[in-house]
This record gives C-alpha cells, sequence and structure tokens, in this order.
C-alpha cells in the first residue's frame, strides 16, 4: 500500500528526514516511537502533504501513485488521513459543515454520491456513537472549546466519517485519560480491517496494548534505526532509546 | 431626475479634508470631487419602486420597513404598521413639523462639526430618519432603513441626518442598510446622531451595500447615560471610497459600548474606518472588535482612538482590529490612539495584520477539502467573532453570504 524509498526531508532548509525506508502492506498496523524532534511528525506532515515541508530526495508510492506529485486533498481523497498531532480550530465552521463537506469531496473524487442529509446523520451518528461523543457537538465550531481529549477524538471521528485506506495517527494517545483511550482505540481497531492499514506514532507501549501493531519502528534524527515486532515496544519501554544508541547497531528497515 | 442647475453643489465651497489633516491622512478625496454632484431629492411617483427596493431588505425576520431615496423620505414604500404608539419613525422634516421641541432638544446637540463633510450635511440636509422611542418603551421588532442611492443620468449627493431619540429605559434595534443604483457616480454623506438615556439599549447595525462607483462617507456621533447600552455593528461591503468616524461619548456612570466592525475589499476599493470612544466618567466599559479582509489592490485604514479623562476611574476599554490580507497588493494602515489621564484604568489594544493560516489550510486540505473552499473556510473563520455579535440570527447568515459573495469565492455555511 505504501512504500517509502531513501525519503529526505527538509523543514526551513534544515534536513529532517535523512534518509528513511519504510513499507507498509494493506492490513498492517505500523507503530513508530522514537525520541523527541527525532521527525515523527515530519514523516506523517510530509505523507500528508504539508507544504511547509519539502521533500528533496526519494520516494513515496501509495497504491502505485507517486504521492509527492499530489495535493495534500487529493492524497486524502485517494485514502490517506492523518490524525494530527495537534487538531486546528476552525472558529465559525460547524463540525457538521466540516464533515459533510470533507465526505462529499472525498466521495465525488472516487466517483461515489454525495451523501444525503439523512445518510450524513446516520453515519455520523453511529460514528460518534463508537466513540461516545455528545451528539451536541456537531452544531460546535471545529475544536474550538474542545479539550486536549476531545480534539484527539474528533480526529479519530473524521477517520471513521472519511474511512481513509491509510490512516497516520500522531500521537492520538498523548493527553488521553485512560477511559478515552480505550474508547479511542477501540475505534481504530472498529476502522481497521484487512484492506486498510494504520501508521501509529505514540510515545507509549501502553496503546499498544490496545492498539497491536505488527511493526515498531524507532526513529531517531531522522532515520528508523531499528525494527522489530510488538515486543520492541517493550524493551524500549524498559530500556529507552539509549541502548540502541549505543548498540550502533542501525538496521535499516527493508 | 430634473437637471437643476440650482442644485448644482460645488465640493470646493466645503473645505472637505486633505490628506495633509492628521485624521485624513491614508484617505485622499480628491476623487470624490472629480464630480458635479446635484443634490437628492425625491423623486416624486415612486410606486414602481416598491416592488424592486423589496430585494434590498434583509429577509426573513419581521421588521418596520422604512426607505429613504437619496436621502428624502419614501413615506409610500415604508411601513410602520403595528409601532406602538408614542414611539416615532418619521423622516426629519416631518418631526420637525409635529415635534420641533424635542427635535431641538437633540438636533445638532450631539455631533460637532469636524470637518468639510459634516458641513456638507449640515448646510445642505433637509431629511433623514429619526427614531424616538420614549420612556419606558421597547420596539418590538428591528426598524430596517433601506437607504436607496444614485441615479442613471446623474451624478448625485445625498446627505441623510439621522436621529436616535432613545430615552430612559428604553429599547431599540435599528438595521442601516445603504445599497444605489447601477448607474452614475454618487456620494452619501450621512450624519447619525444617537441618544442612549439612562438604562437604554440602542443596536445599530449598519450595513453598507452601496455601488463600486459611489463615495460613502458616515459619522456616527453617540452620547450615552448612565447604564445604557449603545451597541454599532459596522459591516462595510461596497462603495470605492468609504470614511466611517464612530464615536460615543461616555458621559456618566456604568454604560457600556460596544462597537464591531467587519470590512470587506477588493479591486480599488477602500475602506477607511475610525473609532472614537470618550471615556468621561468613571466605571464604564467599551469594547471594540473590527476585521478588515482585503482583497485585489484594496486598501483599509483602522484608526481607533481611546480618550480616557481624568475622572474616569475604573474604566475598562478594549480594542482589537485584525486584517487579513488575500492578496500582495492590498494594504491596510492602523494606528491605535490611547490616550489615559486616569490611573486606575484597564486598557488593552491588540492589532494583527497576516494572511490566512496555512496550517489551518493544510488541516482542512488533508481532509479532501479543496483549496477554494478551505480559504473560504478560512476567511469565514476569521470573521466569525464579528458575525456572530449580530443578535438577529436570520440577519447572520445573510450577512455571511454576502462575504463570500462580495469576494466573489465559494460560499461556506453552516448547516
Ligand atoms: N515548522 C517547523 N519549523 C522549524 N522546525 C521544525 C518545524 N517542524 C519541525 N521542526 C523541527 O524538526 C524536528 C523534528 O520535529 P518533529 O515534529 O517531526 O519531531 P517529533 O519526532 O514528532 O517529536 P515529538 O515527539 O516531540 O512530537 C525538530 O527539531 C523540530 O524542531
Ligand atoms: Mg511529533
Amino acid at each position: 500500500m505504501l512504500v517509502i524509498k531513501n525519503l529526505k526531508a527538509n523543514v526551513e532548509g534544515k534536513e529532517i528526514l535523512k534518509g528513511i525506508n519504510l513499507e507498509i502492506k494493506a492490513g498492517e498496523v505500523h507503530a513508530i516511537m522514537g525520541p523527541n524532534g527525532s521527525g515523527k511528525s515530519t514523516l506523517a506532515n510530509v505523507l500528508a502533504g504539508n507544504g511547509g515541508y519539502e521533500v528533496t530526495e526519494g520516494e513515496i508510492y501509495f497504491e502505485g501513485k507517486d504521492l509527492v506529485e499530489l495535493a495534500p486533498e487529493d492524497r486524502a481523497r485517494e485514502g490517506v488521513f492523518l490524525a494530527f498531532q495537534y487538531p486546528i480550530e476552525i472558529p465559525g465552521i460547524s463540525n457538521a459543515t466540516f464533515l459533510k463537506t470533507a465526505l462529499n469531496e472525498v466521495r465525488k473524487y472516487n466517483g461515489q454520491p454525495e451523501a444525503t442529509p439523512k445518510e450524513f446523520m446516520e453515519l455520523l451518528r453511529e460514528k460518534s456513537g463508537v466513540l461516545g461523543m455528545d451528539p451536541q457537538f456537531i452544531s460546535r465550531s471545529v475544536n474550538v472549546g474542545f479539550s486536549g481529549g476531545e480534539k484527539k477524538r474528533n480526529e479519530i471521528l473524521q477517520m471513521l466519517m472519511l474511512q481513509p485506506k491509510l490512516a497516520l495517527l500522531d500521537e492520538t494517545d498523548s493527553g488521553l485519560d485512560i477511559d478515552a483511550l480505550k474508547i479511542v482505540s477501540s475505534g481504530v481497531n472498529v476502522f481497521k480491517n484487512k484492506d486498510n492499514a494504520v501508521l501509529l506514532v505514540t510515545h507509549y507501549q501502553r496503546l499498544l496494548n490496545y492498539i497491536v501493531p505488527d511493526f515498531v519502528h524507532v526513529l531517531s534524527k531522522g532515520r528508523i534505526i531499528k525494527s522489530g515486532g510488538k515486543e520492541l515496544a517493550l524493551e524500549l519501554e524498559e530500556k529507552g532509546y539509549d541502548w540502541i544508541k549505543n548498540d550502533e547497531l542501525i538496521e535499516e528497515n527493508v | 431626475m430634473g437637471n437643476d442647475l440650482l442644485n448644482m453643489i460645488e465640493l470646493r465651497d466645503f473645505n472637505l479634508p486633505t490628506t495633509k489633516n492628521e485624521d485624513w491622512k491614508y484617505t485622499n478625496v480628491a476623487p470624490i470631487m472629480k464630480y458635479n454632484y446635484v443634490l437628492g431629492t425625491s423623486l416624486g411617483n415612486e410606486d414602481h419602486l416598491s416592488s424592486v427596493l423589496d430585494e434590498y431588505f434583509f429577509q426573513d425576520f419581521d421588521y418596520y420597513k422604512v426607505v429613504f431615496i437619496n436621502g428624502i423620505f419614501a413615506g409610500k414604500l415604508s411601513d410602520l404598521t403595528g409601532l406602538e404608539s408614542g414611539i416615532i419613525v418619521d423622516s426629519l422634516s416631518n418631526f420637525q413639523k409635529n415635534n420641533s421641541e424635542l427635535l431641538s432638544k437633540h438636533l445638532n446637540k450631539y455631533s460637532a462639526i469636524d470637518n468639510g463633510f459634516n458641513e456638507l450635511n449640515n448646510s445642505l440636509s433637509s431629511d433623514g430618519l429619526v427614531v424616538y422611542v420614549p420612556k419606558g418603551k421597547v420596539v418590538d421588532k428591528p426598524i430596517q432603513v433601506l437607504y436607496f442611492n444614485g441615479d442613471k443620468t446623474e451624478n448625485v449627493l445625498s446627505v441623510p441626518k439621522n436621529l436616535i431619540i432613545a430615552e430612559e429605559n428604553s429599547q431599540v434595534s435599528i438595521i442601516a442598510n445603504y445599497h444605489g443604483i447601477k448607474g452614475k457616480e454618487y456620494l452619501t454623506n450621512v450624519v447619525t446622531e444617537v441618544y442612549a438615556g439612562k438604562n437604554s439599549i440602542v443596536d445599530l447595525y449598519k450595513i453598507q451595500l452601496e455601488e463600486e462607483n459611489s463615495f460613502h462617507i458616515e459619522k456616527v456621533q453617540a452620547y450615552q447615560e448612565s447604564n445604557s447600552l449603545f451597541n454599532h455593528y459596522n459591516f462595510t461591503f461596497g462603495g470605492s471610497i468609504t470614511r466611517n468616524d464612530i464615536n460615543t461619548c461616555l458621559n456618566d456612570e456604568n454604560i457600556e459600548s460596544h462597537f464591531y466592525g467587519l470590512y470587506l475589499a477588493h479591486k480599488n476599493q477602500h475602506v477607511d474606518n475610525h473609532t472614537f470612544v470618550d471615556h468621561a466618567m468613571p466605571n464604564c466599559m467599551s469594547n471594540e472588535l473590527y476585521k478588515g479582509i482585503l482583497d485585489g489592490e484594496s486598501r483599509g485604514v483602522f484608526n481607533g482612538k481611546i480618550l480616557v479623562r481624568r475622572d474616569a476611574q475604573k474604566t475598562n476599554a478594549y480594542q482589537s482590529n485584525k486584517a487579513v490580507l488575500l492578496s500582495k497588493s492590498a494594504v491596510i494602515d492602523t494606528k491605535p490612539q490611547l490616550e489615559i489621564f486616569a490611573d486606575d484604568v484597564k486598557c488593552s489594544h491588540g492589532a494583527a495584520v497576516g494572511q490566512l493560516d496555512e496550517d489551518s489550510e493544510f488541516y482542512i486540505k488533508s481532509r479532501g477539502i479543496p483549496q477554494d473552499i478551505a480559504k473560504s473556510m478560512l476567511i469565514r473563520a476569521f470573521a466569525a467573532d464579528v458575525i456572530e455579535k449580530i443578535k438577529i440570527d436570520e440577519l447572520r447568515e445573510q450577512i455571511n453570504h454576502l462575504v463570500f459573495e462580495h469576494l466573489n469565492r465559494v460560499e461556506v455555511k453552516n448547516n
């Protein structure tokens, strides 16, 4: 589904990603862990097409298409979704307007009919139910006045509504209380199937108890320095990141 | 309109301000002076306009309807049925005949002649809107006033002089809606005086949708007594040169004033808003929120003056003015002007000018929403806190619609 080859990217002229190689297949869950500032959000933003990040080398293929060439809205319509580490507030635009516009744009692009108001409301009721969200939120402005946890939930709701093929979840677990973590995780598990894939960015192995990854990668200074199965996360939790660096066991992933 | 030479106005006689005047530094009125204007007069038979003008009113809510054509009251086109007795909504000329005592108590008592435009209005105006709300009365519906200006073949000057008298414990909401006819260049030069008596609440909405080849000047001068609340909502869409002076004098205690403004400009439009809040007495609060959206080669000016006089202790005065520039050629000049002579006051002002936020734009686009709608959403987001202040629900969405229509962008509606 996603193939990243030797990806290098700059932010404001500074190289942050220094040659990333990663392949994600349909049905897989990958987790990326790594110290603050190592480039995890940068990778997620580059994949979603944030114009503030410049790809200087390498390739990104999504379902055989060259992602680098696509505008962010087209990436989204093709099925890439980024749950932001810091979701943005949009005053004056209701969640209903936002979600309906997004849903219909994605549908139009994929040659599907737009949702009728009734369909939309039913879909919304179903998905917000999964996340235990107060239906009142729908008439409120996007993320305005939402608590940190509510914003994260709202990201997952958007994901459930848009049904992407690849979900990039950037620290969706941070700022969540234990109950919210369970709810959000169950939202992701409801979403997951054999045809889509999830890339989780997290600092905590706790999340991985709920959303079990097939692969765990350690990103450090713009490179994936170690990859492994879910037990790698446990090892990291216990030992931190230093032992990998000390080992200098640089194991580029396939 | 008759081509009556006696009615031809020589603007040169009126000592109009130049850019040498500090208050007019950024607004050059020379383009206004290029034309010779005839003074707006009544059209005589105006019945045929009735259905034409209906489309200019904001719809879907109940209101008292008042029409002025080129500054002259059009009684036949107005509809004040149901207005409670004692409350008067009328033309200045009629009011003069029937209530001369009351008129002389208020007219020209609040607004001084500050410049040539005020003088022009003062010496030529023969009509305008008078709203009189006696003690304790509440006007049950907004009064929507359509000022329809201009002419197909003449350059017209309209000089309405408006007076709003809200006595003790009264309440009124007025929507002043300025439109024009597609035709020759015209000048609308208004003076509006507002008297807000003790405990009164006055909401004054101004929506300026004049033609692109017109000039629009207005001075609003409010005078507030204790515990009164004056809300001014100022929306500018039209006109090639617009200048608003919105002033209030807080001349007693526990007064509250709110100035909200949203101005949009594109092409070569020039919009200048000057506000002046005069805190003369203690324990009052004023709050200003002005926002500008500038596209094309347009230019905006905001000058917000707050004066806190020596006696005005415990004053709370806030001012915020922000502008977003949608094009590289749009320009804004802003100047806060705080003059504080009391020591126990809370005053703050903030100004910000920028482009639409790129992170927000990316967030929206990352949901599959195209660039043009993303930008429209951010425009709506920017304007939201001003538009949300509108108390009349139906008016709010219609003004939001005008924002997109005026900027010629995809509309974003909430549903
Ligand atoms: N817009 C930006 N402007 C300047 N520097 C940036 C920008 N975005 C990211 N960086 C820098 O790039 C580096 C990687 O940042 P990134 O956000 O990708 O880290 P991260 O791995 O997600 O960290 P965290 O775990 O703290 O979220 C950091 O040094 C950061 O300061
Ligand atoms: Mg990050």
